[in-house]
């Protein structure tokens, strides 16, 4: 069996957003860049089936060679192999899936695994436009997932509760928080994915479908106030108060 | 043509649905064009809901081979109902389905694409979408380079109004079969209650919970404000048996009620990132200094064990509830 995962690089969930003097990207000024955290539960599902039933994981980015971080943790966690298509990372989900697309063609992969969505751009676009490329099928935020002979069957979320999803391999399965528990590199897996090497190669030329034309921060909130008094007054107070001027009830 | 992928549930117009027919039809009226609503599955009693809320056209897709939902085949179906009827915009509400065929069905069409979009207008004849990024840390606006516009509308956020509109109806072919992937079986939802994402109130609580079993303080509460209860990460993480599905925060839903409770959340930024799109902010917090109160509408700094119990007597009393 043959997996391919793709991975992300995003900033950090605790960073600071800040506008660039373009006007319409993020200033990476200050950015602590990891692993989109999905991507995480993506590659570990890789590495436990590859674990379980014996499997070839190759893990990917789209991006610049600052990208390569990613690759090499994944090298460390248990990817066999790492490919960097590189690019200028500014393409849309579509131009990625594209560019991942073109890739993909033609080199056999059983299962393509990704993150439900790269957190910060929060598309959730990209695996779907991916299995729509390569004409496979898709299960999408899944949180747990089994494999027959040429077949899946996978649990996804919905709206409040969950499906089972049975599908054809070769499949796109974006992974969700739940799906499994991410190890962390060894040091073993540290030293020997040092010896290993990262394959660079030139993006396929892709057409993005959207652009984001400019990038804002989102209005300040207007001031609150604080209730005061006893536990039953500021409830009685708060519930009023949400009654008559916020209109909520 | 402005095109909405509709969704139908006991035979009902899902409220989401509504709400994106209704800014379809805004953006319909405001550059010339018609609306149509695209309802697919077994049976599309209930589509004409859709004239309600302005469609001039309801197009059916209706066939036992669409009884469950397939990512592949939904997405065939509405890509050829846009290239059927020459729709340069295509809209769905941001829930699982239409996070699930909206992107597939772009590909399909080679059309840019919008999700969970927050705001919508047509510039120079095509769609312009802002939505949030960094999960509400940045508001992105978004451009399209394709002939076709893609984007799903994120619950509550667009008003649902009743506006009559024709609502001729008309039968689109079913695929045959042979699909790639298809649902199985729906597992029990928890509880019947309804998903985050579309709750109007959410009552969330944080490590300052100190046990899972204590959110049955929460449940009584929003049980009696007709709310839905939601949790931190640090709650979830905690190991008190939390689902991931009630996370609220940038790894967990991304929510915008009309009002969010946080009980017990000091505001780490990956929480608030998750709810601060939310119309009405109350914390409730014993720690006076916890950044959620920056954000907060109204505050309460108190023991949350003392405050809420207090809170849920006196909904009572005052016979408090959404709806």
């Amino acid at each position: 069996m043959k997996i391919l995962v793709a991975l992300k690089q995003v900033p950090d969930t605790e960073s600071r957003i800040k506008v660039a003097a373009d006007g319409r990207s993020l200033d990476p000024a200050d950015v602590k860049w990891i692993t989109s955290p999905y991507d995480e539960y993506a590659l570990e599902e890789a590495i436990r089936i590859k674990e379980a039933k014996g499997a070839e994981v190759v893990a990917l980015s789209v991006g610049t060679d600052a990208a390569k971080d990613v690759l090499k943790n994944a090298l460390a966690l248990g990817a066999d192999t790492a490919v960097l298509l590189k690019g200028d990372g500014q393409g849309d989900a579509f131009a990625v899936a594209q560019m991942i697309a073109a890739y993909v063609k033609d080199k056999g992969f059983d299962l393509i695994l990704c993150g439900n969505k790269g957190l910060g751009g929060d598309n959730a676009a990209m695996g779907p436009m991916l299995a729509e490329l390569l004409g496979v099928a898709q299960a999408n935020v899944v949180v747990k997932l089994e494999l027959g002979e040429g077949t899946f069957t996978a649990e996804r979320e919905t709206d409040g509760g969950s499906e089972l999803v049975v599908g054809a391999l070769p499949a796109v399965i974006t992974a969700q928080k739940g799906l499994n528990e991410p190890r962390y590199a060894s040091l073993k897996g540290i030293m020997a994915a040092k010896k290993k090497t990262i394959e660079e190669l030139d993006a396929a030329p892709a057409v993005a479908g959207a652009q984001v034309s400019a990038l804002a921060l989102p209005p300040e909130r207007p001031a609150g106030r604080k209730l005061e008094g006893e536990p039953a007054a500021q409830a009685q107070a708060l519930l009023q108060a949400l009654k008559d001027e916020a209109k909520v009830f | 043509m402005i095109l909405v992928f509709c969704e139908l549930k006991d035979g009902q117009l899902r409220k989401p649905s509504a709400e994106a027919l209704s800014e379809g039809r805004r953006l319909a009226d405001a550059s010339g064009k018609q609306l149509g609503a695209l309802f697919v599955g077994a049976s599309s009693a209930g589509a004409a809901d859709a004239a309600k809320y302005g469609a001039d056209v309801i197009l059916t897709a209706e066939g036992g081979t669409l009884a469950s939902y397939s990512s592949d085949a939904f997405a065939q179906v509405v890509a050829d109902a846009v290239k059927a009827k020459g729709a340069t915009v295509l809209l769905a509400a941001a829930t699982a389905v239409g996070k699930d065929v909206a992107p597939r069905t772009a590909a399909r069409l080679a059309a840019g694409y919008a999700s969970d979009v927050t705001a919508l207008s047509i510039v120079d004849g095509k769609l312009q979408a802002v939505r949030p990024v960094y999960a509400g840390k940045a508001f992105a606006t978004t451009s399209f380079a394709s002939a076709v516009q893609v984007a799903t509308t994120r619950p509550n956020v667009f008003p649902a109004a009743e506006k009559a509109g024709a609502g001729a109806v008309e039968a689109l072919a079913a695929p045959t079969g042979d699909f790639k992937s298809m649902v199985k079986e729906i597992l029990a939802k928890a509880g019947g209650k309804l998903d985050l994402s579309e709750a109007n109130v959410i009552v969330s609580g944080g490590r300052g919970m100190k046990d899972g079993a204590n959110f049955k303080l929460l449940e009584d509460f929003a049980d009696a404000i007709g709310g839905v209860v939601g949790a931190s990460r640090a709650a979830v993480d905690a190991g008190w048996g939390l689902p991931h599905s009630m996370q609220v925060g940038q790894t967990g839903k991304v929510v915008s009620p009309t009002l969010y409770i946080a009980c017990g959340i000091s505001g780490a930024i990956q929480h608030i990132a998750g709810m601060s799109g939310s119309k009405f902010i109350v914390a409730i917090n014993k720690d006076p200094e916890a950044p959620i109160f920056k954000l907060a509408s109204y505050g309460i700094v108190g023991d949350l064990f003392e405050v809420v119990p207090e809170l849920t007597k006196a909904a009572k009393a005052m016979g408090i509830g959404t709806n």
